[in-house]
């Protein structure tokens, strides 16, 4: 691959401060692209289809006659989110909210974060099912490359002295600083990087497609041991919930890092492989 | 504050909604554009392509015990047959409610409650996936669909088994279909018992089909005939289910 500058086993010279190098492979960019819309659109669809039944349960079994841990819903004044037993106001968001005639509409999440806009469960699911397939076979497809490429070993594999609580903690400090690695340093991804984009990719994303497959009666039957390893269907469908809304935050997170990393270097090099090494603001000893 | 500030929000907060309206107008210009829809829907073959070498044909639904089922089972989809022929059924105990089973056979026929009641049935405790997300476990018990089948000799040419119903949901009959692999698999049954009682009307009584790998709206209610056919091309709007036809819910319902 043309990044073996970075790895490769013969030493390159130290990269400058200020020099343009190839940073992100071809497979892990376009990986990436295909992740953020396949994510986007599955967010979207999959908000819709919580909207056909905005109500989460744990367990096999939960229809409107059983209890549920949350529920998002309204009448004609007013919506509201339920949590266990406590309850919050969300008039105008959640439950209650206008479309785009002004009209007021009680399902659950607002037509500007759902596919489509309209309310359609049949349209949600054709988009949803399919970018499954898109996702699936697009993190299949990089797990192997990876492994093979050695982007997992090079990259994301964790080194023993990264693991340390003291290092760790010093990644933490430096990330609430807002001061980045700079020079060579800022090649590697960084511990605090690393966790979380092992966390996407080996946990979130197979977690995502794992309860989404739990929920299909068709794989329940071929695969019984997946459903009741996230404790049946209805529990599956509450973590695949929960697992999108942490994938959401990650999203957050990503974004505020770009914005402060510097976004057009940053957004340069997950498009086009070209990343300018961020030079030093000033000399610190570590 | 000065005056000044107010009107620039006004405007980007006008700018902002504008952009949000054009945005969302430009999603649904793709999101529901029909070639792409078409496109995209393709995928229900691929999910039933691969669950079909993936998960063993004969591999069973999960059971379920006395002690899992919903203290209420959500009714939904049709809950009555607004006929006066369906009115003088539930009068009659269903004792005269026919059955027949018809298309590509060898052997025409009709049946009766009492006959269908006299073969050999199988009992089940399931969920019940409905495709809006939610799922109730309860107990059935019907004749094998494979019996039936048998009895009415099947030609080679069948693909498919459709199930006409007596219900209508919006002006429109219903009916559904499935693959011979889901119309001979064991658990497959035309129910007659829930619970331990007679089928409830508000359950598709006299008969409604269990098909216990496949979503909710494939349990086709109130079925009063059964076809054996090599393509549902030329059936209702030919998607081979009311709302397969209806909106477009993915014909293999088995995700």
């Amino acid at each position: 691959m043309s990044d073996s500058e970075i790895h490769g086993d013969i030493a390159p010279p130290p990269p400058r401060a200020d020099q343009l190098v190839k940073r992100h492979r071809l497979s892990t960019r376009a990986w990436h692209w295909t992740n953020a819309l396949s994510l986007l659109i599955l967010f979207m669809s999959g908000l819709m289809i919580f909207n056909a039944y905005p109500r989460l349960h744990w367990g096999d079994r939960g229809s409107i006659h059983d209890a549920a841990w949350l529920e998002i819903g309204g009448d004609a004044s007013r919506g509201y989110l339920k949590i266990g037993t406590s309850e919050i106001d969300t008039t105008g968001v959640l439950g209650h909210w206008r479309n785009a005639e002004g009209e007021v509409r009680n399902r659950a999440f607002p037509h500007y974060v759902t596919i489509p806009s309209r309310f359609s469960l049949p349209v949600a699911r054709n988009w949803h099912l399919a970018f499954a397939w898109v996702l699936s076979l697009a993190l299949t497809f990089y797990m192997l490359r990876s492994l093979f490429n050695g982007h997992i070993r090079y990259d994301l594999h964790v080194r023993r002295d990264e693991w340390s609580p003291k290092h760790i903690w010093h990644d933490i400090k430096e990330h609430a600083r807002l001061r980045f690695p700079t020079g060579e340093a800022a090649l590697r991804y960084n511990i605090l990087q690393k966790l979380s984009y092992i966390g996407v990719i080996f946990i979130l994303v197979p977690l995502m497609i794992g309860t989404g497959l739990a929920m299909s009666p068709g794989m329940n039957a071929g695969l019984p041991w997946l459903v009741d390893l996230f404790g049946g269907r209805q529990s599956a469908r509450s973590i695949h919930f929960l697992a999108a809304f942490a994938l959401l935050g990650f999203f957050f997170v990503h974004m505020a890092m770009v914005l402060l990393a510097g976004p057009y270097n940053e957004v340069r090099s997950i498009i086009t492989g070209w990343y300018r090494i961020p030079q030093a603001k000033e000399e610190t000893a570590s | 504050m000065s005056g000044l500030i107010l009107p620039r929000r006004r405007f980007l907060g006008g700018l902002a909604v504008g952009t949000g309206a054009l945005a969302l107008g430009g999603c649904d210009a793709i999101t529901e554009n029909e070639s792409v829809l078409n496109t995209i829907r393709k995928a229900d073959r691929l999910t039933y392509g691969a669950q079909r070498i993936l998960v063993d044909r004969q591999a069973l639904a999960q059971e379920f015990t006395m002690a899992d089922l919903s203290p209420t089972f959500r009714a939904n989809g049709s809950t009555m047959v607004d006929t006066p022929a369906y009115q003088q059924h539930i009068a009659e105990r269903f004792a005269n409610w026919q059955l027949r089973v018809d298309g590509l056979v060898a052997k025409p026929q009709s049946f009766s409650m009492a006959q269908l009641m006299a073969m050999p049935s199988r009992e089940q405790i399931t969920r019940h996936d409905c495709v809006e997300g939610w799922s109730a476990i309860g107990q059935w018990r019907g004749t094998p669909l494979a019996l039936i089948l048998k009895a009415a000799g099947l030609s080679n040419r069948t693909r498919y088994i459709v199930f006409h119903c007596a219900d209508t949901l919006d002006g429109r009959r219903y009916y559904e279909s499935v693959d011979l692999v889901d119309a001979f698999h064991p658990q497959t049954i035309l129910a007659w018992s829930m619970n331990g009682a007679m089928l409830p009307v508000a359950h598709g009584a006299p008969l409604r089909l269990r098909v216990e790998r496949l979503l909710g709206y494939k349990h086709a209610k109130y079925v009063e005939r059964i076809e054996a056919v090599t393509s549902f091309a030329n059936i209702h709007q030919g998607k081979g289910g009311f709302w397969e036809d209806g909106s477009d819910y993915e014909w293999y319902g088995g995700i």
